[in-house]
């Protein structure tokens, strides 16, 4: 009998240990952040879809190499390139030499998975993350990037 | 016109749970035969988002692979992609510098308690207690907020690569850390007192679901499941691999195989993991990150090879046939939760339906690794 009263007041006991608990914590610091209105920075290394890096003349770093489409594990990288004859000085004479140029640089963003091996196995350090995270649409298309449209935005 | 269905007292009737259930925490589905308010036959029915892994790991080149992994269990993703780069750093030979291998296991110790932080949350939502969850939200904020510093994900990490981490650790992430674990035990006080001393939530736990240790060998259970009867088994301390014998830790084995010693199982494993973490940041090495010498294309020589490692949910091995090219040849996922489920049939026959359903949360299951 004594333990049955015994079990009946250390339960009772606990569920006001519990309630005390979640009592305190009305009066602590508010943790969230009502999201439209305010928003957060993102860190340095966040990881949103890839941007092309310019180099000192504006122009994408990027030689085509073509080393992360084939780095993809979806395939959503592609891009194109021509070959653009210009003039260099050796030793006094001017030659004529060729070089690719990018023409297109598309990323389908709705297979990427965003894993990075596009970042690491360029050697050219032309791609990078960028810090957006406010995409949302209906349509798909509006998630097939033309990264290098978005670099000539970027810089006019 | 015919008048309602009659039910005869010894019927018994089939009852459909699933695919999309809460409490069963993805697209599993439990079709019961029930008599009344006991499950008479259970039969759990799999396969509805197998998006074939295995198969995705025999077409692409290894590092191809890895975003893949993480995929698998998208709540304690770090372990996952661990095994992976464990298993072809071992096959195709390649050294790991000591700072790389701290840092894995800082960041899958990391990994391990937000695991468990939320599968607590969800567990006691299961059983009908909504606040837990709120706080160990919270609480598990702080530490993808860390990771998330380091790697740039939340969630399906690519953060560990062949031969060493993707980058280095910084001061900030060692201050989150360091703030973390002072936190965390602060915080596991708050629930044992709010969640483990509950008169409800023991009354709902104790002496329900037995799972004996036979039936854990039967079915290949690991992890907290065979541990909470009475096996000691753990792939860090049985067959230790990175650099985890250099760790001073316990592994928490409770005998009353039933709900409740599931529980406390992970929650002292979080104690562990916040001891783990607390030594590396102590011992962490200077030095690189990635080996000096690393070959460009990845070909293991030909061979079987086998990785196994303890993940949030219990022990996940690779078994990888290589014929000497760049993709594998066979690739199998071995999953902890698919065996731990598979016991959940044998054990739940003769229980009432709500005891099966806390059962079921302390199996800790993620349905997107059993379908992998």
């Amino acid at each position: 009998m004594g333990a049955y009263f015994n079990d009946i007041f250390s339960g009772l006991w606990s569920l006001c240990i519990g309630l005390s608990i979640t009592f305190r914590e009305f009066f602590k610091p508010v943790v969230t952040v009502p999201y439209p209105y305010k928003t957060i920075k993102m860190c340095k290394r966040y990881r949103g879809h890839i941007e092309l890096i310019e180099n000192e003349e504006g122009k994408p770093k990027c030689i085509s190499c073509g080393m992360c489409q084939r780095a993809c594990p979806s395939g959503c990288i592609s891009l194109a390139s021509k070959s653009v004859a210009y003039e260099v000085e050796v030793k006094g004479e001017m030659k004529t030499k060729k070089k690719k140029v990018l023409t297109k640089y598309n990323l389908d963003f709705t297979t990427c998975s965003l894993c990075g091996l596009c970042v690491t196995s360029c050697n050219f350090d032309a791609i990078t993350f960028s810090q957006e995270y406010n995409l949302v649409s209906t349509r798909k298309e509006d998630f097939h990037f033309d990264l290098l449209n978005r670099l000539q935005e970027r810089n006019s | 016109m015919s008048g309602p269905i009659q039910i005869q007292p010894d019927e018994t009737f089939i009852l459909n749970i699933g695919p999309q259930h809460p409490a069963t925490h993805g697209v599993l589905r439990i079709k019961m035969e029930m008599d009344g308010e006991y499950i008479v036959k259970a039969e759990t029915v799999l396969g509805y988002i197998h998006r074939m892994h295995e198969l995705m790991g025999e077409n692409r080149t290894y590092p191809q692979v890895l975003p893949n992994l993480s995929r698998l269990d998208y709540l304690g993703a770090m372990g996952y992609t661990h095994c992976h780069v464990l298993a072809i750093e071992r096959a195709a030979g390649i050294e790991v510098p000591e700072r790389a291998e701290y840092i894995r296991v800082i960041t899958v110790e990391l990994n391990r308690i937000a695991s468990h932080l939320f599968w607590f949350g969800a567990f006691v939502m299961d059983l009908g207690g909504f606040t837990p969850l709120m706080y160990a939200i919270q609480d598990r904020e702080y530490i993808l907020d860390a990771l998330e510093g380091i790697t740039g994900s939340r969630l399906t990490y690519c953060y560990h690569s062949f031969g060493g981490v993707a980058n280095d650790i910084d001061d900030d992430f060692i201050k989150a850390t360091r703030a973390i674990i002072p936190m965390m035990r602060k915080s596991l006080k708050k629930y044992e007192a709010l969640v483990t001393g509950n008169i409800i939530f023991r009354k709902r736990l104790e002496g329900i679901g037995p799972i004996s240790a036979e039936m854990c060998r039967k079915y290949g259970a690991t992890g907290a499941v065979a541990r909470g009867s009475g096996i000691d088994f753990d792939v860090r301390k049985n067959e230790p691999y990175s650099v985890y014998s250099d760790f001073d830790f316990d592994v928490p084995v409770y005998h009353e195989c039933d709900s409740l010693a599931r529980y406390m199982v992970r929650m002292d494993e979080m104690e562990q993991s916040l001891r783990i973490i607390e030594q590396g940041l102590d011992k962490l090495p200077d030095g690189p990150i990635m080996p000096a010498k690393k070959p460009k294309l990845i070909k293991p020589p030909v061979g079987d090879y086998y990785q196994a490692v303890e993940t949030a949910r219990g022990s996940f091995g690779i078994r990888l046939v290589s014929d000497g090219t760049k993709n594998a040849y066979r690739f199998k996922l071995r999953s902890p939760t698919y065996s731990n489920m598979s016991l959940f049939d044998e054990a739940c026959e003769g229980m009432l339906l709500m005891d099966a359903l806390a059962m079921l949360g302390s199996l800790d299951l993620v349905i997107p690794e059993i379908d992998r």
